[in-house]
């Protein structure tokens, strides 16, 4: 029997009011592949970040190659051998790709100390063409496509020489071509000895590349094997788990007609020919992996984006929204998915956050805002929110990120929507919440509001909607209804497995 | 292919923000010289050198807290307490030697500077705020120092004013400081680890830290730079201008800071270089210069600095927005 990398034992992340890991091991042997699979939400990344010393763990042990580690930064982690490749986000686009390959650890001439840029540049040279990337080391970062800024990261944590090399969601941004080159470096790579963490949604990269997986679900570790001795069906029933049926809310669709009417909705750059209805009572679910161009479907209907081509109708009436003025005005409300960005203003007291997008209707005589009459209404909703708070004085950061949520959707529901759109409404908070977000949900569309409910979360979508719509990469891939639903279906639609022409 | 490569190599040239600078400069003398042939008599070119020696000092001290995301509002005042500083000293002790007083001078401007970084890297105020402050108090300090009193010429040795004016090789001593700062600062930008890492917690602070830069450290580092340039350039003020007056640098963080926006400096962090604030103040220094010959009266100085950094800064800002742009429908075409 081979002796583990790296071994993790019973490893527990607690954050204030969520545990996003739970008791989870993992085991990665040297020289082979070793998939982490899990929705979103399931600790996948808080895992990764443990390991390469973002985060410090709460309880749990482990080792590397037989040594217990305890990383104190990222830069330990680096040092010891764990290298993970990190999207855009850890990339300086002013500089030119030799020196992101080489930033905090350029190579120096030995006597004078003086950085040696020939070096350098012909380290990245090799590099470069061992990953058969056409590039110049001096192009600027900022010039590359996003593939190419992916295929630099990479051949950063070569430069490192890692011994384990942690790879989240690699193939995201690449094109077929792309991702063949990726998986012949992975290949390499693991024949030369190194481990490689693989995270990927997509099933079809895992079952090609992977050799071992580790599945995590609600940051609990659920089970692990041979890829070669599974299938799909078996994995996403893992990653799934539990019966959907039994955890949502009892939503009878009352299906009224036709209220909002999408045609060739497009943002250059974002997403292209989003075409769809929404009707009374009904709640559509919109799903898609990261980066799928949901939120930037939802802002342009709201007037926060410009479409720059498609039209919309409400009604019957067309809806050409220049802000979200306009938009709250035709009856929309859209609750974000940054509450703590864009839903919430945390230094203001709960009263001033609910009462926020209904000043100019409520409670004003003159230029003052009458105290009594916006007291009434804010409890008004708030109670039927069931707020946790020590009072509606207190600043909004005070709560908890599921109160939180509740002081957002009781912002909004008192606007009186007829549509209603939920951004990502149950991402990172409790159990609890979550009920209570659905549930209120459901009532809504109940009432008939028309909601539209954006989800990363495939058991969401699944137990809420009553039709879903997926895109991918900006792209309408599927409309599945509720009879037809399965998350095999949806997930193959959101990686883009199966070509079908999108229908409205 | 050697072929392919030099044409990649002019258009990288062309597309640096110092050739465009090269070219602006051309297109704006030659109308002037035609206009007044003595603009670029030796005479005259080596007074506008001159003029430029102790801006460009205090702009490169600038453009490192700019790189690194920040900002440094103290220059003028840090000039003034050490120039003040220096001037008491020459005037007290006629025997200390210029060379000391010139380190003298620096030495207060990094304790200044200090003062500025350890507020800015420790106690996490930023820096705008900071340097808002220190710029009254080292301002208040000057006039304290001086009990308001000037330092004037007849009170100042011989050899320290001379300083300035002493020539080696048909370059004025100031000239030489000058193009001395530029050359170390070169160097340092570009062949030691701190001059690249300031660029690193400019450019991207999160990404800077994942791969060890210490934060800190770094911030620190700009101002102790800024401020000792600002001592050095105290120290020499005090001796071109033969006095040493409270007043003196009001204003002067404007002027650095257009030589920066001028030469490129991304004014968000991360990007810029030495060559292109040397030329950014040469551009500066040439457009004051020749306000004159435009039949502008120097009343006008002010106004057009201000409008060049203005319309600099929208240059750089629709050039950026531009490359965006085009990024963005290559990645989703």
């Amino acid at each position: 029997m081979q002796k583990a990398l790296l071994e993790v034992h019973n490893l527990t992340k607690i954050f204030p009011g969520i545990r996003a890991l739970d008791d989870v091991h993992l085991s990665i042997l040297s020289g082979e592949v070793h998939a982490l699979i899990g929705e979103n939400g399931a600790g996948k990344s808080t895992l990764v970040k443990i390991l390469t010393g973002v985060y410090i763990p709460t309880s749990g042990v482990i080792e590397l190659e037989g040594k217990p580690i305890a990383f104190k930064s990222a830069i330990e982690a680096q040092a010891a051998g764990i290298v993970a490749i990190h999207q855009e986000a850890s990339m300086f686009p002013e500089l030119s790709v030799t020196e992101n390959i080489y930033m905090g650890h350029h190579l120096r001439s030995k006597r004078t100390r003086k950085i040696d840029w020939k070096a350098m540049t012909e380290h990245t040279r090799v590099l470069l063409a061992q990953m058969q990337l056409d590039i110049d080391p001096d192009t600027l970062v900022k010039n590359l496509s996003v593939a190419q800024r992916h295929m630099v990261e990479i051949s950063k944590a070569l430069s490192l020489d890692a011994k384990l090399v942690i790879m989240d969601e690699p193939t995201s941004a690449l094109t077929g071509r792309e991702v063949e080159d990726l998986f012949r470096i992975v290949r390499e790579l693991r024949d030369s000895g190194k481990a490689i963490l693989f995270i990927s949604h997509k099933f079809a990269e895992i079952f090609e590349i992977c050799d071992y997986f580790t599945v995590l679900r609600d940051g609990q570790y659920i089970g692990e094997g041979k890829v070669a001795e599974t299938n799909e069906d078996a994995i996403i029933q893992m990653m799934i788990g539990r019966s959907i049926d039994q955890m949502y809310p009892d939503h009878k669709t009352q299906m009224g007609e036709k209220i909002l009417e999408v045609r060739g909705l497009s943002q250059l750059g974002a997403f292209k020919d989003v075409s769809f209805d929404l009707h009374r009572g009904e709640i559509l679910g919109l799903f898609g992996l990261v980066g799928a161009g949901r939120t930037e479907v939802v802002r342009t209907i709201f007037g926060i984006d410009k479409a720059s081509s498609g039209s919309m109708s409400i009604d019957g009436k067309p809806y050409k929204p220049r802000s979200p003025q306009d938009a709250m005005q035709r009856g929309l409300a859209l609750v974000p998915e940054d509450r703590q960005k864009q839903g919430l203003v945390l230094r203001m007291s709960l009263t001033h956050n609910i009462s926020l997008p209904m000043l100019t209707t409520l409670c004003w005589k003159g230029l003052v805002t009458k105290n009594r009459c916006e007291k009434t209404y804010v409890e008004k909703q708030g109670n039927e929110m069931e707020i946790k708070a020590a009072g509606y004085h207190v600043d909004a950061e005070t709560l908890s990120g599921g109160n939180q949520q509740k002081v957002v959707l009781a912002k909004w529901i008192g606007t009186d929507p007829k549509i209603l759109i939920l951004d990502e409404p149950t991402k990172g908070i409790d159990v609890a919440t979550k009920a209570a977000v659905h549930d209120f949900v459901a009532e809504m569309a109940d009432r008939g509001v028309a909601v539209i409910l954006i989800s990363s979360e495939l058991p969401e979508v699944m137990g809420m909607a009553d039709r879903v719509m997926v895109m991918h990469e900006g792209i309408q891939t599927g409309f599945i209804d509720r009879k037809d639903l399965s998350a095999d279906l949806v997930m193959r639609y959101a990686i883009k497995e199966i070509e079908e022409k999108p229908h409205a | 292919m050697p072929d392919n490569s030099f044409s990649q190599f002019i258009r990288r040239t062309l597309a640096r923000r110092e050739a465009t600078l090269m070219l602006l400069l051309v297109v704006l003398l030659v109308p002037i010289s035609i206009r007044s042939p003595q603009f670029l008599s030796p005479k005259n070119i080596n007074t506008i050198l001159n003029d430029m020696a102790i801006l460009v000092i205090v702009a490169i001290g600038q453009f490192y807290v700019i790189l690194s995301g920040g900002i440094d509002l103290s220059v003028g005042s840090v000039i003034a307490f050490t120039g003040m500083a220096c001037g008491m000293i020459n005037e007290s002790f006629p025997q200390v030697p210029v060379g000391l007083l010139l380190l003298v001078g620096m030495g207060i401007g990094a304790f200044l500077g200090l003062v500025n970084g350890m507020l800015v890297a420790y106690g996490k105020i930023p820096p705008i705020i900071t340097t808002l402050g220190t710029m009254s108090i080292f301002r208040g300090m000057t006039f304290l120092l001086s009990k308001g009193t000037w330092v004037t010429a007849h009170e100042m040795t011989d050899s320290y004013i001379a300083l300035p004016r002493t020539t080696f090789l048909g370059i004025s001593y100031l000239l030489w400081i000058a193009l001395f700062v530029i050359a170390i600062f070169y160097y340092f930008s570009r062949y030691t680890r701190t001059g690249r890492e300031i660029y690193a917690i400019g450019g991207n602070p999160t990404a800077a830290k994942f791969v060890g830069v210490n934060e800190n450290r770094t911030r620190l580092v700009v101002f102790l730079i800024s401020g000792t340039l600002c001592g050095l350039a105290g120290s020499l003020w005090t001796a071109r201008y033969a006095s040493a007056v409270n007043e003196m640098a009001t204003g002067f963080e404007m002027q650095a800071v257009a030589a920066c926006v001028l030469g490129g400096v991304n004014f968000s962090g991360g990007a810029g270089g030495i060559i292109g604030v040397a030329l950014g103040t040469l551009f500066l220094g040439v457009v004051t210069n020749a306000l004159p010959v435009i039949y502008l009266s120097v009343f006008w100085q002010t106004f057009v600095q201000g409008l060049i950094v203005l319309i600099a800064l929208a240059l750089n800002t629709i050039s950026d927005q531009r490359k965006t742009k085009k990024l963005l429908a290559q990645r989703r075409a």
